[in-house]
């Protein structure tokens, strides 16, 4: 049983512990304690030294330095600063923020107090999607009991800081989770991102220093206040410190929410602690960072899962998406449902993402028809590239991905569809082929009674043909053929 | 409600909820996992199955909702804890086998198979 | 300011803290591509959004491209401009916007004037690589402007002018990813929803996706119709410009050569709107009079400021976003329409002709005249005092169409009696130009006295929004003058809030005025052209031997034998309107 605590709850500490809705289980187990501590015994510049020795960085994706960003938000003179915490969480598939929310909405809004008081914010803003009800409730609720208890509002603690907190609701686009794009829509504007510099630290919200930060990253700084820095960054590797929270999906048997050390092996997250692939199916690959990640093979099996490695292994961390695929899987297949939600999601304000999502889109869908040609891989690549160097936001900058990660770590399925038109997983129906076995056959014409578009052809008792050309691929001959002749190649 | 004033304040309000907490150890405690994935495998009917049989039954007990235990393959997830015995977790707990839990795990005392075991270290 | 050193394809560049890598490098003779960016300097043109990806650069250290447009210059900075990588992106950007582009050019209004087309043509586009679904969005034909969002490059030029200079808010980005385009809300045509046909958006926009409703043709069949006398009239800014359609110095003067043309493509009478023009100051200038002096014998009620009206545009502007105001604002008809009134009226008559049986074209530097002339209240039994309104651009077109040699065309004059003018009407087609008019037809006619100093320099110049207290004998009239609607919009905000001190204001819709308009050969970004049209517009003024309107001898005449006195009875009929408030008549589809 021990091997199987590859787990350590720091984030997740109460969720599925407390009772969200009763603040009082949250104090029971020291909750507010951290802000009392800062605010009756630290000033902002030990807070924020402490938070950069613990070496935290987002979990929002980009992994920045959650310290050095609120030294910097803290450095910018201004009348009004903003903390916003980020709960827009648009990445599909993922759902780590949401669960924190709903299952221990009072540690964000403690960490969000303690960022508001490092960086000299009175105010607060909570960006969620509104297709969170019930986050969004339980956040209602939570902010009112912390008003109640004089957790929010003036001189907490008996000091002289103060800050309350608002909850502004996202409609949904995956681009509004970009840091300037969630600022814009906050403001009533097109939730469209904005060029940086500058960085909202320097001028965000209404034009204030604001600091955005993920709600994960949030749930880990009561933790580090009372843990200490110290304690906290002995757990992980030497640049990414702490855990990290993973929606663990696809086809390993233990999907769900686990949190791990920085540093664990995907080998160990998949196979031990997801319980490995489902049905004794072989490991083909796994997409970590959703839509703006790639694909991981065998050969990362045993990196050790940090901010760094990830990147340099051609994916990265993101928000902590991670779908497991099996010898199933078509990865040109996979990386087109990757491109097609990154076409539905650009803004559309720059041209590269705009139009060349949509052409490497197409390229794919061409490639998974048994259509694509060799320039179509060359173009693929020219064209993945070029986004990748020319968008203006991270979603553009990151779209292509899947693309260039599946292409680097799978040429041969590339390959495969493109000269021999065959999908190795038979996921690509277009290029599926349902071929009598001649010497199986008995011509027993079972099949030809069944087939819907009368395909199939031959002498009763003599060996039987299937015409490719009329054929739809729907698979009732070989449902039918009792003597198991018939295969798709 | 009081305000909290200071860290001793709070200290204090800590630590009587915290023997609050003790007491109701004394009993049967259920957590139903309640979160978006949990409700919408049916987690509001377990938990309302479990409040009424186990009043139905009179026997002491407390029913509390709870956020994401990260079993999402298990939904409907729950944590029991009896007197004296380290807490465990049951997925898959529908109304049928809620009943099964009340029957066998609660009442009659009996071991019962489909554990799933805690997988996670926890700070705190 | 602090000095930043930065080294640019190899050369070093000093600039100041704050320049862009794009600024920087085209100080040194160096032009990154750009297509979305667009600055109108002393304006509040600004439109930067990053989004074309055209001016991308490589930077020492940097992980991605940097769009030099948006990128700040830092010390010690090494940018290259022109590496494979870069040119490669850059091609291969534009080879995506082409791909999702109808290829018109052959028919495109555009064609020759597009910011896509010529920087294709120098990134030396052969190919398209790319090819796939196009994006199709619903068009639009408004009686002023035609929207074909099928060439709409995202690059939001028509947005930033429509909200952030014009403070219309018209247009704005709708939709997501490869659906995005820039329309009205809805897409509703403009016609319903709230623009004001200014025609700024079609003035910045790079492609033909916002161009003027083409009229051309419907004057070629007036003037071959043998039953129809066709009669044309060209607004004071037109002859300013018209000039760069053929290879002319911007400011270059060509009212000769106007005309000339303008008889070889067989308009029966050329006639000028600077008569109207003149004509519009007696019947302004009167009515601004006769509200002062009510004002100074006490009257309470009387609405001053009073706002000129001489802009379509702008009147389009108040109905929409100040319906509460509609009775500040002169009742005098815009020069185009009281042309329209008194060709149909009093040179009909003279003719002996039915008002059917004559067509008035008029030649504007401006779109929303086109709307203007369409505008029900400006028509008798359905009769449309101006038939059809063309602007500096169709004419320059018809002129090429028509076989003349621009360059070789004598000079000429127009004819009379509507081809009269004075000074004053020239001026009318930049901003300051009107009031400035007015002035100096009030001041005589309110002192008795005659002006000496018919200049008034301090009502001239380029700022948004400019003031002057000048002197009418010993009475102060504190003048306002706003270009563009967004300082119209201050302005008027002022008036709300009880703030304005001011007797009178002029407003005018396009930046410039006139000169600035929706109907203008293109400026391409440089503003420098607008202000020697605007030097071009004084310099004709200063050589008219008659400078004040009332002293026009056609506009004497006119009101001796047909309307009888300014203000008077018949003129209110034929010269002045009213105004509607058109908040109600945003029609969502
Ligand atoms: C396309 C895109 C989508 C993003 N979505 C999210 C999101 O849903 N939640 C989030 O916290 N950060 C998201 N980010 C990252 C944010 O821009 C930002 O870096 C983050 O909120 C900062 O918080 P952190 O430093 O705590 O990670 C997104 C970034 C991009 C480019
Ligand atoms: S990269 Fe895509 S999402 Fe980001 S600004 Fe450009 S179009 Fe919008
Ligand atoms: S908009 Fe420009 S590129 Fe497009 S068809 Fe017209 S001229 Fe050609
Ligand atoms: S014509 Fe003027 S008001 Fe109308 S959309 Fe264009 S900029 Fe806006
Ligand atoms: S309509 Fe013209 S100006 Fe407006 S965004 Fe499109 S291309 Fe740019
Ligand atoms: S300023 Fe001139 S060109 Fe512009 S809308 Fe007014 S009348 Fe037309
Ligand atoms: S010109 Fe710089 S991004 Fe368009």
């Amino acid at each position: 049983m021990a091997k199987l605590k590859k787990q350590i709850r720091i984030a997740l500490r109460n969720c599925g512990f407390i009772n969200p809705e009763n603040i009082d289980e949250y104090i029971a187990r020291d909750g507010y304690m951290a802000l009392g501590k800062v605010l009756e015994t630290m000033s902002p510049e030990e807070t924020i030294e402490e938070i950069k020795k613990s070496g935290l960085r987002g979990r929002g994706g980009g992994g920045f330095p959650t310290g050095l960003k609120w030294e910097l938000t803290r450095k910018v003179d201004a009348e009004q600063k903003y903390v916003v915490c980020n709960a827009d969480e648009g990445d599909p598939g993922a759902f780590m923020d949401r669960s924190i929310l709903e299952g221990d909405p009072h540690s964000v809004i403690e960490a969000m107090a303690i960022n508001a008081f490092c960086t000299g914010a009175s105010k607060g803003l909570v960006y969620i999607r509104a297709e969170y009800p019930l986050a969004i409730e339980r956040l209602k609720i939570a902010l009112k009991q912390a008003r109640e208890y004089g957790f929010l509002g003036n001189n907490i603690f008996g000091s002289n800081f103060s800050f309350d907190i608002e909850i502004r609701y996202g409609a949904g686009a995956f681009v509004c989770g970009e840091e300037t794009a969630l600022i814009h829509s906050m403001e009533g504007l097109r939730g469209e991102p904005g060029v940086k510099p500058p960085f909202p630290s320097e001028k965000g919200y209404q034009g204030m220093p604001t600091n955005v930060n993920n709600v994960e990253t949030y749930a880990n700084i009561p933790v580090i206040i009372l843990e200490g820095a110290d304690w906290f960054n002995k757990i992980g590797t030497e640049k990414s410190k702490g855990t990290k929270v993973f929606a663990l999906a696809g086809k390993v048997n233990n999907v769900g929410l686990v949190e791990v050390p920085m540093g664990i092996t995907l080998r160990e997250v998949i196979f031990d602690i997801g319980g490995g692939i489902k049905d004794g199916k072989k490991f083909k690959a796994v997409q970590t960072g959703g839509p703006s990640g790639g694909c991981l093979t065998e050969a990362h099996l045993d990196t050790p899962i940090d901010y760094d490695n990830l990147i340099n292994a051609g994916s990265m961390m993101g928000s902590g998406g991670m779908i497991v695929m099996d010898e199933d899987d078509c990865m040109v297949s996979m990386a087109k449902f990757y491109l097609d939600f990154t076409v539905e999601e650009s803004c559309g304000k720059c041209a590269p993402c705009r139009i060349g999502n949509k052409r490497l889109y197409e390229l794919l869908d061409k490639i998974t028809e048994g259509k694509g040609t060799d320039e179509d891989l060359f173009k693929l690549r020219n064209l993945a590239t070029v986004i990748k160097d020319t968008s203006l936001c991270g979603l553009g900058q990151t779209s292509p991905n899947p693309v260039l990660s599946t292409m680097d770590n799978f040429p041969e399925e590339y390959e495969a569809h493109v000269k021999d038109s065959k999908c190795f997983a038979g996921q690509c129906k277009a290029l599926m082929q349902y071929i009598i076995e001649e010497d199986a056959c008995t011509g027993c014409t079972l099949c030809v009674r069944v087939c819907p578009v009368d395909a199939i052809s031959g002498e009763r008792k003599m060996a039987h043909f299937i015409n490719q050309d009329t054929c739809i691929k729907c698979g009732a001959c070989m449902e039918k053929c009792k003597f198991g002749a018939i295969y798709i190649g | 409600m009081m305000k909290i004033d200071s860290v001793k304040d709070l200290k204090n309000l800590r630590d009587k909820l915290k023997s609050a907490e003790n007491l109701k150890k004394a009993t049967v405690m259920v957590k139903v996992s309640m979160s978006t994935c949990g409700i919408a495998s049916g987690a509001r009917e377990t938990m309302d199955y479990f409040i009424n049989e186990l009043d139905n039954k009179a026997i002491d007990a407390s029913v509390i909702k709870t956020g994401c235990m990260g079993y999402c393959y298990a939904e409907p997830t729950i944590e029991l804890s009896k007197p004296g015995k380290e807490p465990v977790i049951f997925g898959y707990v529908d109304t049928k086998r809620a009943q099964e839990i009340i029957d066998k795990y609660i009442v009659a005392d009996e071991e019962l198979v489909g554990i799933i075991p805690l997988n996670f270290e926890t700070v705190n | 300011m602090d000095k930043i050193k930065l080294t640019i394809d190899d050369t070093q560049v000093v600039v100041e803290k704050g320049t862009t890598v794009l600024d920087a490098a085209k100080s040194v003779g160096i032009d990154i591509p750009t297509l979305c960016y667009l600055k109108l300097e002393d304006t509040a043109f600004e439109n930067t959004p990053g989004g074309c990806r055209m001016c991308v650069v490589e930077v020492d250290g940097r992980r991605n491209l940097a769009p030099s447009c948006k990128t700040p210059c830092d010390d010690g900075m090494l940018v290259k401009t022109h590496t494979p990588r870069v040119v490669n992106a850059r091609r291969t950007v534009m080879e995506l916007i082409l791909s999702d582009h109808p290829f018109e050019c052959l028919v495109c209004t555009k064609s020759g004037k597009c910011d896509l087309q010529t920087l294709a043509q120098d990134l030396g586009i052969r190919e398209i690589h790319y090819e796939g679904e196009k994006s199709t969005y619903k068009g639009d034909e408004s009686p002023g402007i035609v929207r074909e969002p099928e060439k709409c490059i995202m690059c939001r030029r028509c947005e930033t002018a429509c909200n952030d200079v014009q403070t219309v808010g018209t247009l704005s980005a709708l939709y997501r990813g490869f659906g995005s385009i820039v329309a009205p809300a809805f897409e509703m045509d403009l016609d319903h929803s709230n623009c004001t046909f200014c025609g700024q958006c079609v003035s910045v926009c790079p492609t033909g996706a916002l161009i003027e409703r083409d009229n051309t043709w419907k004057v070629i069949e007036a003037i071959m119709n043998p039953k129809k006398t066709v009669v044309v009239q060209t607004a004071p800014a037109v002859r300013a410009a018209l000039g760069e359609e053929f290879g002319y110095d911007a400011g270059t003067l060509v009212t000769g050569k106007m005309v000339t043309a303008l008889r070889k493509i067989g308009f029966d009478y050329v006639f000028d709107t600077d008569f109207a023009a003149d004509l519009t100051i007696m019947e302004e200038g009167t009515e601004l009079l006769g509200r002062l002096n009510k004002y100074l014998k006490g009257d309470k009620e009387v609405k001053l400021p009073m706002l000129t009206s001489c802009c379509p545009g702008w009147v389009n502007f108040f109905e929409y976003h100040f319906p509460d105001m509609l009775d500040i604002p002169s009742t005098a008809k815009s020069p185009q329409q009281m042309f329209g009134a008194i060709a149909k009226s009093y040179f009909a008559e003279q003719l002996n002709i039915k008002r059917e049986d004559m067509v008035v074209v008029s030649v504007m530097p401006c779109l929303a005249k086109k709307y203007e002339a369409a505008r029900p209240e400006f028509a008798v039994n359905g009769d449309p005092d101006v038939n059809v309104s063309i602007t500096t651009r169709e004419l320059a077109q018809m002129i090429k169409s028509a076989n003349l040699n621009f360059d070789a065309l004598k000079d000429d004059d127009f004819d009379r009696p509507l081809g009269e003018s004075t000074g004053a009407g020239v001026i009318f087609g930049t901003t300051g130009g009107v009031i400035e008019a007015a002035v100096r037809s009030a001041y005589e006619l309110h002192t008795g006295k005659n002006l000496e100093k018919v200049d008034f320099h301090e009502l001239r110049g380029f700022d948004g929004i400019r003031s002057a207290t000048i002197d009418f004998d010993g009475l102060p009239i504190n003048i306002g003058i706003a270009h563009g609607l967004g300082n119209a919009r201050k302005l008027l905000e002022e008036i709300q809030e009880g703030k304005s001190q001011f007797h009178a204001i002029e407003i005018m819709a396009c930046p410039g005025g006139c000169i600035g308009g929706g109907g203008q050969p293109y400026h391409h970004g440089d503003i420098g052209i607008l202000k020697k049209r605007q030097k071009a517009i004084y310099q004709e003024d200063a050589g008219k031997p008659i400078r004040k309107s009332h002293e026009n001898p056609y506009i004497q005449k006119l009101y001796k034998e047909y309307l009888g006195e300014p203000c008077g009875e018949k003129s209110h009929e034929l010269l002045h309107t009213n105004y509607f408030d058109k908040k109600k008549k945003i029609v969502i589809e």
